[in-house]
């Protein structure tokens, strides 16, 4: 990208006044990409987090390949971390020995290989429900913020009314109101929970963005309002939204292991972490690997998320809202 | 002043209202209707309509709808399908368990991220820094019933300090009902602490970097002052916006942690409901959860126009 290219700026660069220039950070050479991965080299921490992120995702993906025995497949019960079965695992009469790194649950399913299943479900649900709330939280906002007037008045009174419900009970109330449990209906409620967050934002960066000088253009070429808002206003609000992408996915994770835990998310025999969780509590004097092991799985994955989607945040320089 | 409080209030009131029209709409319109989801779908058809009789399902929806709305606010929520018990009275017993919790959550929370988050701004990129921030990370990765797993392991079961399970009642004592709300509490009260400690540090942060603190030391003010009186007052503002917004952490965290703790609180009252498809429970306690939480942000709101004089004078 060259400089001298009038184009390819659409903000003018700001004229730093002295007194700001020794402390502020003014490079206009570099694209996100480049101040993105600098950013990440640099700090050590984030670095960790993002192999983390990949590691946790190669391991969602590659489960079988992962996992030590059928997540489904009994053994002893309630195995300390580090024992052995021994059990009949191909029927053919001898009784092989095998391995529990993590342990066995209270029905005697490895503890290891269900929480590497689990992660499918944890990362589906936090991936999906994100591009859910997403799309249309980001429908809501773009309307709302770009037509105003009635049309803003009735999309953020829906938003406000839902930001009555703390996420965790109204995605409970939908899970009641659908009836039935499975990661279908909880990736819709957890999705409809946080609609609001993402409705709010892009509203807020609708309303400034559509003063700009180019938008009152792209009006004057006679554009229509569906591409005014696809093509030019979307575009310039994509960091903070990126942003608030990153910080849904932890939060999405936590919901998803609070349902399961209260036994209103996925099937009982789906292995989840907040399942898992929820089986070791009842066990919490005798075997509390049960439930600690699969929580600290949940800390991990939503650690590394928080900490990426910090480092994000900096790199795209997103100022944190102070309310919203 | 006194204009933003009635406008304030005439918001919460509305939004109030459009919780409770949902709920109204949402019961109504549950897929294969309310009846046959509580009772199933091959139910006695005697049982069926003694049942539509009892919630008064078969009078023309718009009487349905204003016996609704007078019976919300004679707050008469009518009577639980399964144990015929007062929605009521339900409420009642378990409303003060959930409070006390989100109640000692809140306090923890205050206590310990306002102090933080300021020396972690004051000390910036200092170790004191790193290590309330990553403190306050872990806070914010872990599941609150997952806390209060591991704070019960911990005191109950490995020192037998705390008590198990269970709630005892204030009547009981200050200290058994200290005793046994102090760990849910803490559940609750850890990942709250870490959005406010991060709201407090940055906040704080960007204060101390205004233009008038700059004036302010060439004016010769202490840097306790300085601190303290002028940047701390201004970054105090919207801490406390999230601190009432950020309730629905403590909420959403009691309705897992009251199942660990084996507390019949609200956050049970609504799962045992749902499970059991007693729907006039579940919708009951949910907006009463709802309204206890737009009622506490009205409050906040109304607690800002003493703490912003910007404000304060806006419409004077």
């Amino acid at each position: 990208m060259s400089e001298n290219d009038p184009t390819k700026n659409v903000e003018p660069p700001i004229e730093v006044p002295p007194e700001y220039q020794e402390d502020e950070y003014v490079d206009d050479h570099k694209s996100t990409a480049q101040l993105l991965i600098e950013g990440f080299l640099e700090n050590k921490l984030r670095l960790l987090s993002f192999f983390v992120v990949i590691g946790i995702i190669l391991m969602a993906v590659f489960a079988p390949m992962v996992a030590l025995h059928d997540p489904d497949a009994t053994y002893s019960l309630l195995q300390e971390p580090n024992s052995y079965s021994s059990v009949d695992v191909d029927d053919d009469g001898t009784v092989e020995r095998v391995w529990h790194p993590l342990g066995t649950d209270s029905f005697g399913h490895d503890i290891y290989s269900r929480i590497v299943y689990g992660a499918r479900i944890s990362l589906l649900v936090g991936l999906v429900t994100v591009i859910g709330a997403f799309v249309v939280g980001t429908t809501i906002g773009l309307l709302a913020g770009y037509f105003g007037g009635w049309v803003d008045s009735v999309l953020m009174r829906y938003v406000d009314f839902q930001w009555a419900f703390p996420e965790i009970v109204l995605a409970i109330a939908i899970i009641a109101y659908i009836g039935g449990l499975g990661v279908m209906n909880v990736i819709l409620a957890i999705s409809l929970a946080y609609v609001d967050d993402f409705a709010r934002l892009v509203r807020g960066e609708v309303l400034w963005i559509r003063e700009e000088e180019f938008i009152k253009a792209a009006h004057a070429l006679g554009m229509s309002d569906t591409r005014i808002m696809a093509r030019e206003i979307l575009p310039n609000a994509v960091a903070p939204i990126v942003v608030q992408a990153t910080v849904m996915i932890p939060l999405a994770i936590l919901a998803e292991a609070g349902l399961s835990f209260l036994g209103l998310g996925v099937k009982p025999t789906t292995p989840t972490w907040g399942l898992l969780i929820s089986d070791g509590r009842g066990y919490i004097t005798s075997a509390w690997w049960i439930s600690v092991m699969p929580g600290l799985a949940i800390m991990v994955t939503v650690l590394a998320f928080n900490i990426l989607g910090d480092g994000l945040r900096d790199a795209l320089d997103v100022q944190e809202e102070g309310i919203e | 002043m006194k204009n933003y409080i009635i406008k304030r209030t005439i918001h919460a009131a509305f939004i109030m209202w459009l919780v409770a029209t949902t709920i109204f709409v949402g019961m109504r319109s549950i897929p294969g209707g309310p009846v046959h989801a509580m009772l199933g779908r091959r139910a006695d058809p005697n049982q069926v309509e003694a049942m539509r009789e009892q919630l008064g399902l078969n009078d023309p929806i718009p009487i349905q709808y204003v016996d609704w709305i007078t019976d919300l606010l004679q707050l008469d929520f009518g009577t639980s399908i399964r144990t015929g018990q007062e929605i009521t009275q339900i409420v009642a017993i378990a409303l003060p368990k959930t409070a006390a919790i989100g109640v000692i959550g809140v306090s923890i929370g205050l206590l310990i991220a306002v102090p933080a988050g300021i020396a972690s701004a004051v000390r910036k990129n200092e170790p004191a820094d790193y290590v309330a921030t990553l403190i306050a990370f872990l806070g914010l990765s872990a599941p609150p019933f997952f806390i209060g797993i591991v704070l019960m392991v911990v005191f109950s079961v490995q020192l037998g300090i705390l008590p198990v399970f269970g709630y005892t009642p204030l009547s009981e004592g200050v200290i058994p009902w200290f005793q046994s709300v102090i760990l849910p509490g803490l559940a609750v009260g850890l990942p709250y602490t870490a959005v406010i400690m991060r709201m407090m540090r940055s906040s704080l942060l960007e204060e101390l970097g205004k233009q008038y603190m700059k004036t302010a030391r060439a004016k010769g003010v202490g840097s306790q002052v300085r601190l303290y009186k002028h940047a701390l007052q201004n970054a105090l503002i919207p801490v406390v916006t999230i601190a009432g917004i950020q309730l629905a952490v403590i909420i959403g965290g009691v309705v897992t942690v009251e199942i660990v703790f084996g507390i019949k609180g609200m956050g049970r009252v609504i799962v045992q409901a749902i499970l059991n498809r007693d729907y006039p429970v579940a919708e009951t306690a949910i907006l009463v959860l709802a309204g206890g939480f737009i009622m506490i942000n009205l409050f906040v709101d109304i607690m800002y126009t003493f703490i912003d004089p910007r404000i304060r004078y806006e419409e004077s």
